[in-house]
């Protein structure tokens, strides 16, 4: 499934090499590279209004992707840490938040679902 | 760019990436900080523009976005084997670079993502599988962020760009908010570039 598309990036990635000894191509390439973290970043920022309804509420969910944010991007903690860290804790509270959720509901029986 | 690479260093390579293989909470995009961490800033087996390189040609080419982990591996054993310029000895070690990212990228999620996925689709319902999904989202958010930062933000050592920076956030708003083509931004990214804007 990914022997085409992989010729044709090998492909584009040696056409490159050879652009990339000149100072227009080595621009063009950063250019790339400035659209291409902009476009994955949008990609993160369009998950956000999701969080919305998030069990452990919106901000604490917002709160985690800023912690998450610091200690990956700028303190470039291994990722291994911040799962088991961060990853961890924000399944656990979700969980608790669920199981409250679930409680109240079950508690009342004719209240309609939020 | 010339890097020597021991037996071991190529095990290393193989090792590290089935690792985060099994780390991949939100595909394999989520692990790129982690991956410029341990090519670029560990163990110096890219530079800061080939690691970017190898992104921006794997998302403006056609095809799974993955093969950005190829174009890494392919990277980093053209600076093992002393480039395409080496003759057949320099394609075969780019050749095994890209082979061996892939390979550690993709066995573990074929198998164990795979099993992991129905498992958790059958038992959706459960508390803790939801607990899961839904505790592990705004980290995803938060790494795809990170993941951009990454891109824009050079070496450690160096001061960043403002230029980059304006224009990923100029495509970041683009994006978010319109439904342009990306093929456009695309262009125009690597136009500005080229004309030495960014």
């Amino acid at each position: 499934v990914l022997t085409v598309p992989s010729v044709v990036v090998l492909a584009m990635a040696i056409a490159f090499e050879n652009v990339a000894d000149t100072a227009a191509g080595q621009g063009a390439l950063r250019g790339l590279g400035a659209v291409v973290a902009g476009l994955i970043t949008a990609t993160g920022l369009k998950l956000v209004p999701a969080l919305r309804s998030s069990p452990m509420g919106h901000r604490e969910a917002l709160a985690v992707v800023l912690l998450t944010f610091a200690a990956v991007g700028v303190i470039r903690l291994p990722l291994v840490w911040v799962l088991a860290g961060l990853g961890t804790s924000a399944c656990l509270w979700t969980w608790f938040c669920l199981k409250r959720s679930d409680e109240l509901r079950a508690a009342q029986p004719e209240a309609p679902a939020p | 760019v010339n890097v020597a690479l021991t037996g071991s260093d190529w095990l290393t390579l193989f090792v590290q990436f089935l690792l985060l293989s099994c780390l991949s909470v939100g595909g394999a995009i989520t692990l790129v900080p982690e991956m410029h961490r341990i090519l670029v800033e560990s163990h110096g087996w890219l530079t800061n523009e080939q690691f970017v390189a190898s992104m921006a040609i794997a998302q403006a080419a056609p095809g799974p976005n993955i093969l950005f982990v190829a174009l890494m591996g392919w990277n980093v054993g053209l600076n093992a084997g002393g480039g395409l310029a080496n003759g057949l000895a320099g394609w075969m070690t780019a050749f095994a670079g890209a082979l061996v990212t892939m390979a550690g990228m993709l066995i573990p999620s074929t198998t164990l993502t795979y099993f992991a996925t129905r498992w958790a689709h059958r038992n959706r319902e459960l508390r803790a599988v939801r607990a899961l999904k839904q505790g592990l989202a705004p980290i995803v958010v938060g790494l795809l962020v990170a993941t951009g930062w990454v891109l824009v933000r050079g070496d450690a050592d160096s001061a960043v760009n403002p230029s980059t920076v304006a224009v990923a956030l100029i495509s970041m708003l683009i994006v978010w908010r319109t439904n342009i083509h990306l093929l456009w931004l695309l262009g125009a990214g690597a136009l500005l570039g080229a004309m030495g804007m960014v």
